[in-house]
C-alpha cells in the first residue's frame, strides 16, 4: 500500500497484484514490497517465492521487465534465484529500525537511473534479516560487473561489502533492504526515496 | 511404506552466522573456556509414503534441495528410517 501511495504521489497509477493470482494483468513494472510473508518461517521469502503470481513475475523479469524487491521482496527475489546471494540475520542479532544513509553506486539500473552517482540517500531500514551475504565468486562478479546498486555508508547489519542493494546482470531486477516508499513524504523525514521511484517509472 | 525423515540444515562454511558467534561469545561469560566453532542450524522432521527406501531418499533429497535448504548459504544431511 505504501508503495502504491508513493507511486501515485508521483503521478503514476498502480495496481495491487494478489499473490494467489497467476496473472500480472499487463503491468509495466513490478514491485515486490516488504513485510513478513508466511511469518518468515523456514527462511524469509522461501515460501512466498512459490506463490502462484511468481511464475508470471519470473517470466516478466526474464523478458526484461523492471522488477524491484524491497526488504522481504528482496528476500523473495534471492530465494527465487532472480538475484544472487542471500539475506542472513543481522550481525548484532537485533531488529534494526532506523534511518540509514545509502550511497548510489551505479545509475545503471532501473531503480537508480535518475539518481546522482555517488550521491547519498536517506532511506529507513526495518529488518532483522538484512545481512546480505554471498560467496567470494559472486561478490567478485557483482563488483566487476558494477551490480552493487546501493551501499550503506554506516553498515547497520554486517552486510558483506556494505551492500544494501544489487541488480541482476541485465540490470532490470533490483533488490534492496531499505524502504524507499517510506521516504517519499516530508512528513516521514525524507523524500530521497522519490528519485528511486522516478527511475523505476522512467525505466 | 512409511518413512520418517530427519533433515539437519547447516550454514555453509564461510557464511556469516551471527547466532553461532553470539553463543560462542557468551560461553566464556558463563564460565566455559575453549569452546569454539559454534554454529546454529535447524532440524526439520516429517514422514512420507514411498515405494521403497530408494524412492524415499529421492523424494527427500528433492524436497530438501528445492525448498528446505537454500544452497547459496546452507547444506543439509538427511536421515531416513522406515516406520513400522
Amino acid at each position: 500500500m505504501d508503495v502504491a501511495e508513493a507511486v501515485s504521489s508521483l503521478g503514476a497509477s498502480s495496481k495491487l497484484l494478489w499473490h494467489g493470482d497467476e496473472n500480472i494483468h499487463g503491468v509495466d513494472s513490478i514491485v515486490i514490497p516488504g513485510g513478513f510473508a508466511h511469518g518468515d518461517y523456514l527462511r524469509p521469502g522461501a515460501i512466498a517465492r512459490f506463490s502462484p503470481v511468481m511464475k508470471a513475475v519470473t517470466q516478466f523479469a526474464l523478458e526484461g521487465g523492471p522488477v524491484v524487491g524491497i526488504c522481504n521482496g528482496f528476500q523473495v527475489l534471492t530465494e527465487a534465484g532472480l538475484l544472487p546471494g542471500a539475506l542472513q540475520k543481522n550481525r548484532g542479532l537485533k531488529f534494526v529500525c532506523e534511518p540509514a544513509t545509502l550511497r548510489v553506486e551505479t545509475t545503471e539500473s532501473i531503480l537508480t537511473n535518475k539518481a546522482a552517482a555517488g550521491g547519498n540517500l536517506h532511506i529507513p531500514i526495518n529488518h532483522f534479516e538484512g545481512n546480505y551475504t554471498c560467496n567470494k565468486e559472486t561478490l567478485k562478479e557483482l563488483q566487476e560487473e558494477n551490480r552493487i546498486v546501493l551501499r550503506y555508508v554506516n553498515n547497520p547489519n554486517g552486510s558483506i561489502d556494505d551492500i544494501a542493494g544489487v541488480c541482476n546482470n541485465k540490470r532490470n531486477v533490483v533488490g534492496l533492504m531499505p524502504h524507499p516508499e517510506r521516504a517519499c513524504n516530508e512528513l516521514l523525514g525524507s523524500t530521497d526515496g522519490q528519485v528511486l521511484f522516478q527511475s523505476l517509472l522512467a525505466a | 511404506m512409511k518413512f520418517s525423515i530427519l533433515v539437519e540444515v547447516q550454514l555453509l562454511e564461510g557464511i556469516s552466522d551471527p547466532a553461532g558467534a553470539t553463543i560462542e561469545r557468551a560461553l566464556p561469560v558463563l564460565g566455559y573456556q575453549g569452546i569454539n566453532d559454534v554454529s546454529v542450524g535447524k532440524t526439520i522432521r516429517f514422514t512420507l509414503e514411498a515405494t521403497d527406501l530408494s524412492h524415499a531418499k529421492e523424494l527427500s533429497e528433492q524436497i530438501c534441495s528445492s525448498f528446505l535448504t537454500n544452497p547459496v548459504i546452507e547444506e543439509s544431511t538427511i536421515t531416513i528410517e522406515e516406520v513400522s
